[in-house]
């Protein structure tokens, strides 16, 4: 296949249903060129050691002038915040990483998100209710959106009465991440960066708020620790809520969104799950693996050159990462187009690895876990409306925009 | 009997006997049955308990966040053995393939390994180590009397600042337990990971309130009349006023108990070859004595094939998985143990690891991070190549690390990295102590390359 063509296929959107007959073509070739300065890395050893290279930055600033513009055009995130700690390098990732830790878990709040628990089953709870007695959801809309952002909003302390504008921005955001080509690009972009704008000053607000009056919130305690490293600016803590705000939202949405695909796809498991609740951690790693939410990491440049095998990807290249194809790669994990929640040894690459491995993962890993368990015990006689069901653009989080399911009945 | 005929025979109904009851001992054990042994399984300790972690006993237990008793090692395999615990091995008849223990027993064999580890050195004046507050650690028991006695403490001393002095003294201040640490060399860890980075590990205890005294011996130990140690005498002519002395002057290896049995061992260790296979003292490969875990000294083919002796945890493990696959597998199928050397110590709030041997560093180079934040990797060049790395706060990196020593990657390495400071552009020398000195606690020793090399590396002296 010439250079470029796979690439092309992955990001149409025609294959985004099941990608993975491509990606098993992508493997074909570990490390493959596929444009100028593109190159596309596919098996789960060769992903593994460029994520714990030194000689990999996530820091576009790296990028030579010819791989920063043959990139596929891309959203403008940033409107005048500073990068966040996910792209950037050590040491700056590593000090506002450690910063951002200290108020979220282990070793200094070991119990932040263990805390969240009850809160986080009531939000679940309540969302269900919200069903009423309809036989039918869209499970994306009616669950999936709100539930992320709802637990971000309380993990950042965001006001109770200020919670529905904070979901109106989150969703004109994740929007944005998710370009419709029907839509004006021009009046989209406009959209996304006035919601930027305004959380970014509602933010503004709230940290002010925060710093003479702080509660036990993580806002809170980015504004007013003393860490050995200092404290956070004004702009770093915003810069970081944001970065909370976005890469735990998104991401959430299609794990529970594949979550409950693939159970229905695997009835069998759906019903162990409902007799065996234990079943949804080892359930929750095997998701990570067989559909991830983050397809791939698309951000990455190198410093030098690199040999990996036997190609020489040249200092200043855009480097991909296809971690949806690196959990399905045979060489690493066997069987691996089978979903197995019982397998052994998962260590799946759905949250990345090495130094940027994702921050929120406990959190992330409760949140589904919750919210699988309760839909599987309280939906009644559930069934795919349609298989398969219409995916969102988006390439790099992939998922579907809707899920219809049809229902006997609501269990309380 | 022909060769296949009989390893058929030794999987299903042979009769294996294991010496030494603990990390790498369980571990083979699991791993004979996981892969299909079904014969007799005979495991003998000298300690009264079930195999248990060593790790936490100088971190978690020490800080009462762990109690001594629960550091029971997790199994991962049923495992239907007949268990010898609290009783010795004392002596082994390779002819009659017969161990001879302490209550008077034998018990034979077709397939032996030993994994009998190592025990810490005592102080060597034997009436001031039986003083009242003389402590080692190295078994759970040490660690519950250390941890009950910690509590009344008033000033504890270490002497010894290896990475086992060291995480005691971590623990001690922590506890808020003031702490005096002697230690021979110019700096802490000295022995392991050279006077660069000794030299950060000095800094990290002052800062954390210890009394730090480097460059020094204890000469004697002074008891009241009681016999309740009351201070310590220094080279330097002072006294440290201590009720409560930790002597962490390294290990000797268990392999008295093999004296006269031909085996090639001694208190460097016993000789196996890379299939974990004994040598006997004519340098004749045995075939049916197996060697894993601290007590075993094996060539290494990325050093050289000189023998190591490695006190890690990890090499333990992988060690006695090599060795119950190979005993109870034809020659054609048996693995060598290729291991690359890899430690962790945790320490006044850093994380410290290493891979490779940073004892035959020549020089250093700070490739990430920088010294003074404590937050570093530091590349360790012998002969122009990656001999080693150390990561201070900084474990994310090593696996790339241990890449460019498996590669024999040239040094300095010359490529930009993150985290590149400018420090960084130049190796400098490790500054390790002449090798012909001890050094303290886990680490890697180079034995040389004769497999029936059984000198003393230690003598007893003053720490
Ligand atoms: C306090 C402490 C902290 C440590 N921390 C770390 C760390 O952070 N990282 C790391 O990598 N490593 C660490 N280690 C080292 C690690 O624990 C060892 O590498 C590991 O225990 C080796 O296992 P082994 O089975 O070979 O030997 P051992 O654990 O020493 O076991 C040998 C067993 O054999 C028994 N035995 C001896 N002679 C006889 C005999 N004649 N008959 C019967 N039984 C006998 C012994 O009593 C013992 O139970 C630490 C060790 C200690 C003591
Ligand atoms: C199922 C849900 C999630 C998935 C699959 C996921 C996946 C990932 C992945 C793959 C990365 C690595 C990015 C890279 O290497 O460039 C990452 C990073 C990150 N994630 Fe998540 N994530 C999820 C949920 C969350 C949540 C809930 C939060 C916030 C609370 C969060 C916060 C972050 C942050 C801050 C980073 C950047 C880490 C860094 O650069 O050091 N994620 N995530």
């Amino acid at each position: 296949m010439t250079q470029g063509t796979l690439l092309r296929q992955i990001t149409d959107h025609a294959n985004r249903a099941d990608p993975y007959p491509l990606y098993a073509e992508l493997r074909k070739t570990p490390v493959s060129q596929q444009g100028d300065s593109l190159f596309v890395v596919s098996t789960y050893w060769e992903i593994k050691s460029l994520l714990h290279d030194p000689r990999i930055s996530s820091d576009a600033r790296n990028l030579s002038p010819q791989a920063a513009g043959s990139l596929p055009e891309q959203e403008e995130e940033e409107s005048a915040l500073p990068p966040a700690f996910l792209k950037l390098d050590p040491p700056d990732h590593d000090r506002l990483r450690r910063m951002t830790m200290r108020p979220f878990g282990p070793p200094h709040t070991p119990r932040r998100v263990h805390n969240m628990r009850g809160e986080l089953g009531r939000i679940v709870s309540d969302l269900i209710d919200g069903f009423g007695d309809r036989d039918q959801i869209d499970l994306v809309d009616d669950f999936s959106y709100p539930f992320p952002v709802t637990v971000i909003c309380r993990l950042l302390g965001i006001p109770r009465e200020d919670e529905a504008r904070f979901h109106s921005w989150a969703d004109t955001i994740a929007a944005s991440l998710d370009p419709d080509p029907d839509q004006d690009p021009g009046e989209r972009r406009r959209g996304s960066q006035q919601a930027r704008t305004e959380l970014g000053m509602y933010l503004a607000g709230l940290i002010d708020e925060r710093r003479s009056a702080p509660g036990d919130d993580m806002l809170s305690a980015l504004v007013t620790d003393h860490s050995p490293d200092g404290q956070m600016t004004p702009m770093e803590v915003l810069s970081t809520a944001a970065l909370l705000l976005i890469a735990g939202h998104e991401t959430t949405v299609n794990l529970i969104t594949n979550g409950m695909l693939t159970l229905l796809r695997n009835p069998d498991v759906l019903k162990r799950l409902r007799d065996e609740p234990r079943l949804a951690v080892p359930l929750m790693e095997e998701l990570l693996r067989f559909e991830p939410p983050v397809q791939l990491l698309p951000q990455r440049t190198t410093l030098a050159d690199i040999d990996i095998a036997g190609v020489t990807i040249p200092k200043g290249a855009s480097v991909w990462l296809v971690l949806a194809s690196g959990n399905r790669d045979p060489q690493r994990f066997p069987d691996p187009d089978r979903f197995d929640p019982d397998r052994k040894d998962n260590q799946h690459l759905g949250f990345g690895s090495g130094i940027h491995n994702c921050f929120g993962a406990p959190l992330a890993r409760l949140e589904a876990q919750l919210a699988l368990t309760e839909l599987a015990r309280r939906l009644d006689n559930p069934r795919l409306v349609e298989d398969p069901p219409p995916y969102r653009q988006n390439a790099v989080l992939r998922g579907p925009r809707h899920l219809n399911i049809s229902l006997d009945s609501c269990r309380s | 009997m022909d060769g296949d005929g009989y390893l058929e025979w030794m999987r299903s109904e042979g009769r294996i006997v294991i010496v030494g009851a603990s990390l790498a001992g369980l571990r083979a054990a699991e791993t004979l049955r996981e892969e299909g042994f079904t014969g007799s399984l005979t495991l003998i300790g000298d300690e009264p308990h079930e195999p248990y972690d060593r790790p936490p006993l100088s971190k978690q237990v020490l800080l009462g966040t762990a109690s001594a008793d629960r550091t029971l090692l997790p199994r991962r395999w049923a495992i239907d053995a007949t268990w010898r615990l609290g009783v010795a091995a004392t002596g082994l008849d390779m002819a009659a393939k017969r161990v001879r223990l302490a209550d008077g027993d034998e018990v034979g064999y077709d397939r032996l390994l030993i994994a009998t580890g190592v025990h810490a050195r005592p102080w060597p004046h034997e009436t001031e180590a039986d003083l009242d507050g003389v402590f080692v650690l190295r078994t759970r028991d040490d660690a519950a009397r250390l941890q009950r006695r910690l509590t009344s403490a008033r000033r504890v001393l270490v002497i010894g600042a290896g990475f086992t002095g060291s995480e005691i003294a971590s623990a001690c201040r922590e506890r808020g337990l003031p702490v005096t640490v002697v230690e021979r060399a110019a700096a802490p860890l000295v022995g392991a990971l050279g006077g660069v980075v000794g030299q950060v590990a000095a800094e990290l205890q002052r800062e954390h309130g210890v009394d730090l005294r480097c460059g020094l011996m204890v000469t004697g130990l002074e008891g009241d009349s009681a016999g309740r140690l009351r201070c310590a005498h220094l080279s330097d002519g002072t006294t440290v006023e201590a009720d409560v002395a930790l002597v962490s002057l390294g290990a000797t290896r268990n392999t008295a108990w093999l004296a006269g049995s031909g085996l090639g061992a001694g208190p460097r260790g016993i000789a196996c070859d890379a299939g974990c296979r004994a040598f006997d003292v004519r340098g004749i490969v045995t075939d049916d004595v197996f060697v894993a875990g601290d007590v075993a000294r094996s060539p290494h083919a990325l050093f050289g094939y000189q023998f190591l002796s490695l006190e890690h945890w990890g090499n333990a493990v992988a060690q006695a998985e090599v060795a119950a696959h190979n005993m109870i597998s034809s020659s054609s199928e048996r693995r060598p143990h290729l291991w690359v050397p890899a430690f962790w110590s945790s320490q006044f709030g850093v994380s410290i690891k290493s891979v490779g041997v940073p004892s035959l560093g020549e020089e250093i180079l700070i490739a990430q991070g920088a010294l003074a934040e404590r937050r570093f990797t530091g590349v360790y060049g012998y002969q122009g190549r990656v001999i080693a790395a150390v990561t201070f706060d900084q474990t994310k990196w090593l696996e790339f690390y241990q890449r460019l020593i498996e590669g024999a990657a040239p040094f300095p390495p010359a490529f930009p990295m993150v985290d590149h400071r400018a420090e960084g552009l130049r190796p400098v020398p490790a500054d390790f102590p002449d090798p012909s000195l001890p050094t303290h606690g886990p680490s890697v020793t180079l034995s040389g390359y004769s497999p029936t090399d059984r000198r003393v590396a230690f003598t007893p002296g003053r720490a």
